[in-house]
């Protein structure tokens, strides 16, 4: 028996004149992979920012975790895990500093804490890099460090806004490896990416275009709504579309 | 050749317009220092408050008592019975000069060769001290060359005023410019280090996966300035431990309780920048506006010009700023030796600024993205 995860219904969001995301219902299930598609702009970011309470919904409601954002924001943030788009994690400080300061944040009692650091920092497969100042790794490093972060409290739903933008194609295999590997463990992942190949990796996708949804289902259920053989097709199809 | 001047000129006409803050700093800033220094900053201090001690209450007395008061520098705010009263008004700050009139003045009077008058100043404060001085022996010359001419070529006693300047006899600056520099480097820098706090998070991008965290924005806020509690007992104790053996400044209170308003003063001073790093929006931001900050609190806490020379408003300004508060307690137990009991309305009102100025912080942040 599934749980649901996720669910939206009627979200929107409005910026000024801007209507970012439009009238969105989503139902996401316990430990699918679910990715969200689309150019930029087309109101993935905000999406995620909304079921993370990181912005307030203009309209709709958004039950993440069995618990409603808009009612309860401070509850649902023990419940999830988020990586932001643009790197944030301290470059001033150590991997393990960094792994012990959000550790601390998320509640983990100190011998709690060491268990879950070593157990996070193996599965990421960082132990060489545990000393190192945050400023010196690679792309690829602090993406792990920053799934890390997020994953120290293990949380049931796990938010990833464009989490390989930037890193090489091996590290990007590898990241995508241990996001199966966390969802078979039953974690929810949310992921938003504009690559292809990434996109096809998801259990189901949601098309984003101008702030609405405009196809749902698997990679290639997905490709066909939208009118194109393959979810690259579809993708371009789309762009077309926004253009005109 | 000057072609392209004009596309650049034009691209920067654009964006300092869109900087309101920078502009509105370099227009706001010459405009308050104008109205600074034209209007609040006087070097000669008139309307001291004084206090008087009058042992002989005769026409003697009272026409020297209206003779210091018509020169406009002091301005008596109190009659007090005895000499101790008059210490504890200075002490305590209500007054920062005494006159002293004996009560055999009359008769020193009548019989010459001179009646002397004691004037008791606040020595801690040098404009005022300075200003009072000069002023006293103006008033015992004027009074003198008044007497002789009545006296119409007999010989005619002198009025002298023996002036005792206290806290600061020998009137050293280092005496007086130390206790207030512990205040004024406290709140620089602490203002300036809390001000970018917030900002600089936001800069580099931290600000979003730290507020998608369960801490409260209390936990946040308190654990932000913290550190700097540290930092700011370890520069005030360099700058008195500088003072005194190198300055040679003295050190007559109870440092122990210096220390503990000292405490409330820095809580304070690190809750007003971060309060300043919810406003802004980037670092040079902060810097801009810590800056702005430090004019008021040079010119109008009474670190370098005596308060009682401003006019009202500026008083009520200076009594905004933490600082204001602070020099007095740094003043009172330093040079002073004075205690809790003269000082609770200093504690009391740091104390409201610090607790006010954390919950505004707290107040203004929001753990949201817009």
């Amino acid at each position: 028996m599934t749980q649901t995860a996720v669910e939206t219904r009627n979200l929107t969001r409005r910026f000024a004149t801007l209507t970012a995301v439009a009238h969105l219902d989503l139902r996401i299930e316990q430990g699918e992979v679910f990715g969200l598609l689309g150019p930029n702009g087309s109101g993935k970011t905000t999406t995620i920012r909304m079921l993370c309470g990181l912005l307030e919904p203009s309209e709709g409601t958004a039950v993440v975790a069995g618990i409603d954002v808009r009612v309860a924001p401070e509850q649902v943030r023990q419940h999830i895990g988020y990586m932001s788009q643009k790197f944030g994690l301290y470059e001033d400080l150590t991997v393990a500093e960094n792994l012990a300061f959000y550790g601390g944040i998320y509640g983990l009692g100190n011998t709690a804490l060491a268990a879950r650091i070593s157990e996070v920092v193996a599965f990421l497969g960082l132990q060489r890099q545990v000393g190192q100042l945050v400023a010196q790794l690679s792309g690829g490093w602090k993406q792990r460090l920053a799934l890390g972060c997020a994953l120290l409290h293990t949380p049931p739903v796990l938010f990833l806004d464009e989490p390989t933008a930037g890193v090489d194609p091996a590290a990007r295999r590898d990241f995508w490896r241990m996001i199966h590997d966390l969802s078979r463990q039953g974690t929810t992942v949310i992921v938003t990416t504009h690559y292809m190949d990434e996109a096809e990796r998801c259990g189901r996708l949601a098309m984003m275009s101008g702030g609405h949804l405009i196809a749902l289902g698997t990679a290639a259920e997905v490709a066909a709504q939208v009118g194109g053989r393959t979810l690259e097709d579809a993708f371009i199809i789309l762009q077309e579309r926004a253009a005109s | 050749m000057i072609a392209r001047f004009w596309p650049m000129f034009r691209k920067e006409f654009i964006q300092m317009g869109r900087d309101r803050l920078t502009l509105g700093i370099m227009i706001g800033m010459p405009v308050a220092q104008l109205l600074l220094f034209g209007f609040a900053i006087q070097t000669e201090v008139r309307n001291l408050p004084t206090v008087v001690v009058d042992e002989s209450r005769t026409p003697e007395s009272r026409d020297l008592i209206a003779a210091f008061e018509n020169t406009g520098n002091f301005r008596i705010v109190a009659h007090v019975d005895d000499r101790p009263a008059l210490d504890r008004a200075i002490a305590r700050g209500d007054a920062q000069a005494g006159i002293i009139v004996p009560y055999d003045y009359p008769r020193a009077l009548a019989r010459g060769p001179s009646a002397t008058v004691q004037v008791i100043v606040d020595a801690a404060d040098p404009l005022s001290s300075q200003s009072a001085i000069a002023a006293a022996s103006g008033v015992a010359q004027a009074r003198t060359l008044a007497i002789a001419s009545r006296a119409a070529g007999a010989a005619a006693p002198r009025v002298e005023a023996r002036v005792r300047p206290r806290y600061n006899p020998g009137l050293r600056s280092p005496t007086y410019i130390v206790p207030g520099l512990v205040g004024v480097i406290l709140t620089l820098t602490l203002v300036l280090v809390t001000s970018m706090a917030i900002v600089r998070e936001r800069e580099r991008g931290t600000l979003e996966q730290l507020i998608v965290t369960p801490i409260t924005k209390t936990e946040l806020m308190l654990g932000k300035i913290a550190p700097y509690v540290g930092v700011g007992l370890i520069q005030m104790t360099a700058v008195l431990v500088l003072g005194r053996y190198v300055f040679d400044v003295p050190l007559t209170g109870n440092v122990l309780l210096l220390y503990a308003i000292a405490l409330i003063f820095v809580v304070a001073s690190l809750a007003l920048g971060l309060f300043i790093s919810t406003l802004v929006r980037t670092q040079q931001q902060a810097i801009q506006v810590s800056f702005f900050f430090v004019l008021p609190n040079i010119l109008l806490s009474g670190f370098m010009f005596p308060r009682q020379a401003m006019p009202v408003i500026f008083q009520w300004v200076g009594a905004l700023l933490p600082l204001t508060h602070f020099l007095k307690v740094l003043r009172g137990i330093l040079l002073k030796g004075v205690g809790f009991d003269e000082l609770w309305r200093e504690v009391a009102v740091l104390t409201a600024f610090s607790l006010g100025l954390v919950v505004l912080a707290v107040r203004r942040f929001h753990k949201t993205l817009d």
